[in-house]
């Protein structure tokens, strides 16, 4: 690990001004479970450490008229421990199930999870964000890609979004605010995710100088069902190899509105929006549920190695609709 | 006198119970010190510097930036400049300093120029390797050619395993510390007397007797840590250089790039029978590889069933991916899944129960014949098998398909050379010190538990010293062969201490010490017990001399122990083809070695081989990238390891008794991991209608199977 300074926040007007104007400059560390392990790799190494795990207002779950609205730093456990999440937003609820550590439940955090940096096994040896040999040729198309990108892989990103909440989030109509210098401001889930162009961009829209404060679910969603279902190839501590979190409108047994939202597949969390189309009007069956799957993965273009996360992704959308038709948590 | 043979193990108090181990205690509660966690006063850190490189040659190492480092109190060249490195992670240079991560930081500043070379690091057929292979065998036994034109029924096919790693929970490594020119060193390793010898050999110290070398307990080993290494050799001469101790451990990311890896394997197989299944002919041409200089060897196929007219022909091929070394049962996991899977498809051709195609076939098993076919009889009935076996194919509805598979195996574990001291002492206590080493396997307890069988005495009262290099001399704990080593010379060194006290004790019991037997806590006259006299009152009559006993383990055939045992197991696993993913439900492991010891840390050492077997069936792979030379999973989350969950149930079942006891003992540690992976590939294979060719049996390669040949569902 390079050396760094360590600066311990207590508001949040306070952690924004210890930001710096570049990545390099300072990191935020809330639960530190994945920017511990890129700063002992040498992955990044930022000149300060911006501890927000003190910041007032980035704690708790609360209801109101609007929605429900989870701090950044609520934990996993958190998440797990609180009833309306568990009850209301099963597909968020199946989400924070999936992560299979006890260890990182406790103290990774909702707004952690959203910022995490890929697993891509390239990025993590060194290579960069996309994974570049010494003449800027992408060493993934040619490379070991059993694990990366099915969709929105046209490049130069390759990597998939490791986040599990991410795509419940999305599909539950998930508002993120984002506090920076000159105050909030607040983006809808999906467009919180980029698709980053160059080594030096991010894989969300944050600037060096902001946070993620707060994730706000509307009070709309609350009346849907909902499910993630995700593919593991180890019953525990394993990423998924493909996930779908989708929320289903019901009324007379009949979908008026469908999302179906995959993880691990994309540099981002990827929203089928041609498979939503396929749901309306009808109700969930097993062949609706799969040819909904095959929508959703008609545009797929897998890699040398990665054909059969395109299987897995449509069985994981099958499953999380049929999940969330019978409303099994 | 006490006889040294074992008794009969009905008269037995110790030996077959089921006993827990002795330092089962001490290591849960953390008491026991293993090498990571000997921490010496005033004890410096070292970290080594690792080529980036696949393949290159040292042009030049600057260590002058790093010797300026905080903290930085000494720097060692591994890989003088001239010489090559052959894989990323080959060691070049190490730097010790006051913490952990002075170390770290002071290792990146060392710049080594590298003139890259070519390397090869893919696990490809030789026909994809170029220059980089090596023909290692060629052999051809009777007529090959005629027995499979006549064989009624062919069946070919392509199996093999990949490479995997060792995966020792703790890893390589050792803290060295000087005294003067006397050297200590606190080394994980298998080999604990033979380390000195090795620091003498590399002229750091100038005799083997200057160095100790000390392991109470050791985090596993399975073949990766025979030698004292590199880093080993590294480390106590920067001790040296420093004037202070050092610790050198290896990271998570060097033990998998650079400690050691099982050889791949693979075989295009072509094996005929008659109708009724009799075996005819076999034909394999196999490769695989053991990193740069072909190690590991060639395979002798086919495995256990051994087919009279045969052809094998075995090419290595030499990548960068890092050094072969042993792992448990070097090559037979690997013949294993190729011949039981090529004898299952064939089964499946036949249209027959592969159990039954083994129990025809069962005398082309030789010598253990009978143990084989006993043994496939139990597991059948642990595993429910005539009621829950079908033909190829799951043909129920619903995208989960079950399946069964058997898989046999064989082992020498012939005990190793081996010393022993036993001293009673006039206070009643009792010692028997070897330079033995507990890997995890239970060795200390099994020394424990024939000292004091021998000795009458509950297993408490024996104290058990080993893992120091100052004790007599004993065997490197590898090929299964510790607890054969040990158990002789145990025995015999005790039988010969106590016969020495029955001497001294006989005239007070007016009885010739022939008469004389020791058991419950008492010396007494064989048939009278009414005669006899408490163990420390026997003791008290050695004045202030005590007594050594001395044994060793009898050259060549040793009648305490044997050698060749026979396992069988059977699978059964559950496969979602929908998703590909393969789960073990049950795994029944059968296995003798003959006469057990200690039933406990015996059953212990198979519920570990099979964990182990589920491990690289499912999971373990060494994912090497052709484009940069690396290891991409260098990590223990993508070089996946299975958890409580993916275990399902197993069930052991040692075979013991007529038969089996009187054999003596023999070793244990390497067969049951041998047979998990063809029992769960053939299980995979019986229950979705087509064979997954090689290990690990990844959702992948499961769709690529139920793809290519349009199978059930
Ligand atoms: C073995 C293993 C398995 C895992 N499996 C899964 C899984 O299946 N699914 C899954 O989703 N995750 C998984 N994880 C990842 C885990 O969920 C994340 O590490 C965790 O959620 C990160 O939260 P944290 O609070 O510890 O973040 P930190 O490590 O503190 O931060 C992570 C990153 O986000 C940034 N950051 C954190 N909070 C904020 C904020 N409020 N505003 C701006 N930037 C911020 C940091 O600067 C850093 O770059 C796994 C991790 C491991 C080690």
């Amino acid at each position: 690990m390079e050396r760094f300074e360590y600066a311990h926040a207590s508001t949040r007007q306070e952690a924004i001004s210890l930001l710096g104007s570049s990545w390099d400059d300072a990191a935020v560390l809330a639960g530190g479970t994945d920017l511990i392990s890129l700063m002992k790799e040498y992955v990044v190494t930022p000149k300060r450490v911006v501890d927000i795990k003190n910041v007032e207002g980035l704690n708790g779950i609360h209801s109101n008229a609007e929605g429900v609205t989870i701090g950044a730093l609520v934990t996993m456990d958190e998440l797990l421990e609180d009833k309306t999440i568990r009850s209301e937003f099963p597909a968020l609820a199946h989400a924070a199930q999936g992560i299979t550590s006890a260890q990182i439940r406790a103290m990774g955090t909702v707004g952690g999870d959203l910022c995490q940096r890929p697993r891509c096994w390239y990025f993590r040896n060194g290579y960069g964000l996309l994974a570049k040999d010494e003449n800027g040729k992408s060493l993934v198309p040619e490379g070991e890609n059993r694990y990366h990108a099915i969709l929105g892989n046209n490049g130069p990103a390759y990597f998939v979004n490791p986040s599990s909440l991410a795509p419940a989030l999305i599909a539950l109509g998930a508002k993120l605010q984002l506090a920076g210098p000159k105050g909030q401001r607040e983006v809808s889930a999906p467009d919180f995710f980029i698709i980053p162009k160059s080594d030096s961009e991010r894989e969300n829209v944050l600037r060096p100088n902001e946070m993620l404060a707060s994730i706000v679910i509307p009070a709309s969603s609350r009346g849907l069902r909902s499910a993630t279902y995700e593919v593991r190839h180890k019953t525990a501590l394993d990423w998924p190899l493909a996930a779908a979190a989708v929320t289903v409108k019901l009324e007379g047994g009949k979908v008026t509105e469908g999302r179906i939202v995959l993880g691990h597949v994309a540099p981002i969390p990827w929203q089928a929006k041609e498979a939503d189309k396929e749901l309306t009007g009808k109700s969930i069956n097993e062949s609706v549920a799969a040819s909904a799957a095959e929508a959703a993965l008609s545009r797929a273009k897998p890699l040398s190695q990665n054909g059969y996360k395109v299987k897995l992704a449509k069985v994981a959308v099958k499953r999380a609709l049929l999940a969330a038709a019978k409303g099994e948590a | 006198m006490a006889d040294y043979h074992w008794p009969p193990t009905d008269k037995c108090s110790l030996i077959g119970r089921r006993i827990s181990r002795l330092d089962g205690p001490w290591k849960s509660a953390g008491r026991i010190k293993y090498s990571y966690d000997v921490n010496r006063p005033n004890m410096l850190h070292g970290k080594m510097v690792f080529s980036p490189y696949a393949h290159a040659k040292v042009v030049s190492i600057d260590t002058s930036a790093a010797e300026k480092m905080p903290g930085v109190k000494a720097v060692e060249i591994m890989t003088e400049p001239g010489k090559e490195v052959f894989w990323v992670g080959h060691e070049v240079a190490a730097v010790a300093a006051e913490t952990e991560e002075q170390a770290r930081d002071a290792a990146r500043r060392i710049q080594v120029r590298y003139e890259k070379l070519p390397h090869l690091v893919s696990d490809v057929a030789p026909s994809k390797a170029g220059e980089h292979t090596k023909q290692l065998a060629e052999q051809t036994d009777g007529n090959p050619d005629q027995a499979l034109q006549q064989a009624e029924v062919i069946s070919e096919g392509e199996y093999g395993a990949s490479v995997i790693t060792h995966c020792c929970l703790e890893a390589h490594g050792q803290v060295a510390e000087w005294d003067g020119d006397d050297l200590t060193l606190y080394a994980s390793t298998q080999n604990v007397s033979g380390i000195p010898g090795e620091i003498a050999k590399a002229n750091i110290v100038s005799s083997a007797d200057k160095v100790r070398v000390l392991t109470p307990v050791m985090g596993g080993g399975f073949g990766s840590k025979f030698g004292a290494d590199s880093w080993g050799l590294a480390c106590a001469r920067l001790a040296k250089k420093a004037g202070r101790p050092i610790k050198m451990m290896l990271e998570r990311d060097q033990e998998l790039m650079a400690a050691g890896e099982r050889p791949s394997m693979y075989a295009k197989v072509k094996v005929g029978a008659k109708k009724d299944g009799t075996l005819v002919g076999w034909q394999s041409e196999s490769w695989g590889t053991g990193g740069p200089d072909a190690q590991g060897g060639a395979p002798n196929l086919p495995y256990v069933v051994r087919i009279p007219d045969r052809r094998v022909k075995h090419t290595a091929v030499l990548t960068n991916i890092g050094p072969a070394r042993a792992w448990r049962a070097p090559n037979h996991p690997q013949m294993c899944v190729i011949t039981m899977s090529a004898l299952d498809d064939l089964a499946a051709k036949l249209g027959m129960d592969p159990v039954d195609l083994l129990q025809k076939n069962i005398q082309m098993t030789g010598q253990l014949a009978k143990t084989y076919s006993a043994e496939l009889e139990k597991a059948s009935q642990l595993m429910d098998w005539k009621s829950k076996w079908h033909p190829r194919g799951d043909k129920t509805s619903g995208p989960i398909k079950k399946g069964l598979g058997v898989s046999m195996h064989t082992w020498g574990g012939a005990g190793h050379p081996s010393n022993c001291n036993c001293v009673i002492q006039p206070d009643g206590s009792v010692s028997v010190s070897l330079g033995s080493q507990d890997l995890g396997t239970g060795t200390r307890t099994v020394i424990g538990i024939i000292t004091a069988e021998t000795m009458g005495l509950p297993l408490e009262a024996v104290k058990v010293n080993i893992g120091d290099s100052k004790y007599p001399a004993d065997g490197a704990s590898g090929g299964s062969t510790t607890v054969g080593g040990v158990s002789s010379s145990t025995r015999r060194a005790a039988t010969a201490a106590l016969n020495q006290l029955l001497e001294k004790v006989a005239p007070s019991l007016d009885a010739k010490p022939d008469d004389l037997e020791a058991v419950d806590g008492e010396i007494r006259v064989k048939g009278n017990p009414s005669k006899a006299i408490f163990w420390k009152q026997a003791c008290a009559k050695l004045g202030t001399t005590p007594i050594t006993g001395t044994g060793q383990r009898q050259r060549g055939n040793d009648d305490l122990l044997s050698s060749g045992v026979g396992g069988a197991q059977m699978a059964e696993v559950s496969v979602d083809t929908e998703t590909g993913i393969v789960h073990v439900d049950k795994l029944v492991a059968v296995q003798d070695c003959g006469l057990i010891i200690d039933l406990k840390t015996a059953e212990s050492q198979v519920y570990g081989a099979c964990i182990m077997g589920i491990t690289y069936s499912l999971f373990e792979e060494k994912i090497m990238d052709e484009q940069t030379g690396r290891c991409l999973n260098a990590d223990l989350e993508f070089y996946k390891l299975a958890g409580i969950g993916d275990f399902g149930d197993i069930v052991v079942h040692m075979m013991t008794g007529p038969g089996y006891d009187e054999r003596g003992v023999i070793g244990l540690g390497e067969p049951p991991v041998i047979s998990p992976g063809a029992a769960i590939s053939n299980a995979v294979a019986n229950a979705i209608g087509v064979r997954v060719p090689t290990l690990p049996l990844t959702p992948d390669k499961v769709f690529a199977a139920l793809e290519t040949k349009g199978a059930v569902a």
